[in-house]
């Protein structure tokens, strides 16, 4: 079965010529923010048009959404669309029945991870001025489809969770310093590695974790560096983090092949930090007698 | 909810325009393992004629008797289906070790951020040394 159906049910927004007015003046106020126009030639040939977007749909409520399709939506071009703006801007004015997730629109919460033109992004993160048109957003690959952009995270979260996120040490420093203080050199080790917003696309770019349900995934074992390599936690939990690492579906399945570095929306190394980890693993159990 | 959809395989190999320099470098380095590991059974069964060759058995060509272990090489070397096929398993073992150097690389964690360079590296060296051997491999051989 495929979902690439050539007969999208098109639904043209009608070239609203008092909506796109209202745009504008949104528009020339961003130019007036003293941004810095980075996309100017794109963006530029963009203004005042408006933009194709394919939309994956499915519903398994609705009859006529059972199997998938994509709809089209037009939607009027403004200066720093983003992708999640164009797919509000089609929820809001032309299908409220359009599902995506999203929350923070600063690429902070993680929830709007989608798969836009062939890639893993977040949908508040990615310049519709930046992409190919028909810019084509469909849910993340390698997790079912709940309902149109959302994807069932369950088994990502598992996974997350299976590395202990969280820190774990027994003793307090002593006497009046309480904080549990950590070295500047430590700090920006594990600096990267902080910065995961749990969104997923990493997840779904593996191919590796996509054939091996049981495989920690990038993210899941970038979490656990985060832990692994912070100087605060004891010899023996760290141990215990590589233990869980090194097990038959840890990062010994890491293939290099660099998806998920690369689709990242934090520009977390995430490959270079399984290789490491797979280094600290084989340290461990190295003896010389 | 208890219905979801499951793209499938699709989006795999049905996506191999999408793929990226490391993607590609990781199916290619399965693809001549795997064609390596073929060559070494074939490499295996000619090479077993030397066994009668060893015991002076003999095969009749041009109304000779020859060395049977003499004469299957020099058979398979006179096709030029052969010739052409060996210059691919030069391809293919250059491009098997050189990207096996890539990932040595990876593993010690030497140039991750070059990772794509080095694997266009691997491509443009394996082809620069396929194209290099051509004339040698495809001398004297009657087509
Ligand atoms: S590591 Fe990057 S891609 Fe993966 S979940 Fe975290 S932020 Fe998303
Ligand atoms: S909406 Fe929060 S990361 Fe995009």
């Amino acid at each position: 079965m495929s979902t690439q159906q050539a007969e999208p049910e098109s639904q043209e927004a009608p070239k609203d010529p008092e909506m796109q007015g209202a745009e504008s003046p949104a528009a020339e106020k961003q130019k007036g923010g003293g941004m810095v126009d980075q996309t100017s030639t794109d963006a530029s040939e963009l203004e005042g048009e408006t933009v194709h977007i394919k939309v994956f749909r499915y519903d398994p409520e609705v009859e006529a959404k059972q199997e998938p399709r994509f709809d089209d939506f037009h939607v009027p071009f403004e200066k720093g669309m983003t992708v999640l703006d164009a797919v509000m801007y089609a929820r809001d004015e032309y299908d409220s029945s359009l599902t995506f997730r999203h929350s923070c629109r600063q690429a902070v919460c993680g929830s709007d991870a989608f798969f836009v033109n062939g890639k893993q992004r977040l949908g508040c993160k990615t310049q519709i001025a930046d992409l190919e048109q028909p810019v084509r957003i469909e849910p993340l690959p390698h997790q079912e489809v709940v309902k149109d952009l959302v994807v069932d995270m369950d088994h990502f979260y598992d996974q997350m969770h299976t590395v202990e996120p969280y820190f774990q040490q027994e003793d307090l420093p002593d006497g009046e310093l309480e904080e549990q203080r950590q070295s500047r050199e430590n700090r920006e080790k594990v600096k990267m590695s902080t910065r995961c917003i749990w969104c997923g696309a990493c997840m779904s770019s593996c191919n590796i974790a996509a054939g091996d349900n049981e495989y920690l995934g990038p993210a899941a074992i970038n979490k656990a560096y985060r832990f692994a390599m912070d100087e605060r936690e004891d010899e023996e939990i760290k141990e215990h983090r590589l233990r869980i690492l090194e097990q038959e579906h840890g990062v010994w399945r890491c293939q290099t092949q660099f998806s998920c570095t690369e689709v990242c929306p934090k520009d977390i190394p995430l490959t270079e930090h399984i290789q490491e980890l797979k280094r600290e693993a084989v340290k461990k159990n190295l003896k010389f007698w | 909810m208890s219905q979801s959809y499951n793209r499938g395989l699709i989006e795999d190999f049905g996506r191999w325009k999408e793929f990226s320099a490391g993607m590609w470098a990781w199916i290619f380095h399965k693809f001549t393992g795997w064609m390596l590991i073929g060559y070494l059974f074939t490499h295996i069964a000619v090479l077993s004629t030397s066994i009668g060759g060893a015991q002076g058995e003999t095969t009749m060509v041009d109304g000779e008797a020859v060395n049977i272990y003499t004469a299957t090489l020099q058979g398979l070397e006179g096709l030029f289906l052969v010739r052409l096929l060996e210059v691919g398993l030069l391809a293919v073992a250059v491009f098997h070790i050189l990207n096996g150097l890539r990932l040595l690389m990876i593993d010690l964690g030497v140039g991750l951020d070059a990772q794509d360079k080095s694997f266009y590296a691997s491509l443009v060296l394996t082809g620069a040394i396929t194209v290099a051997s051509v004339p040698t491999f495809l001398t004297g051989v009657s087509v």
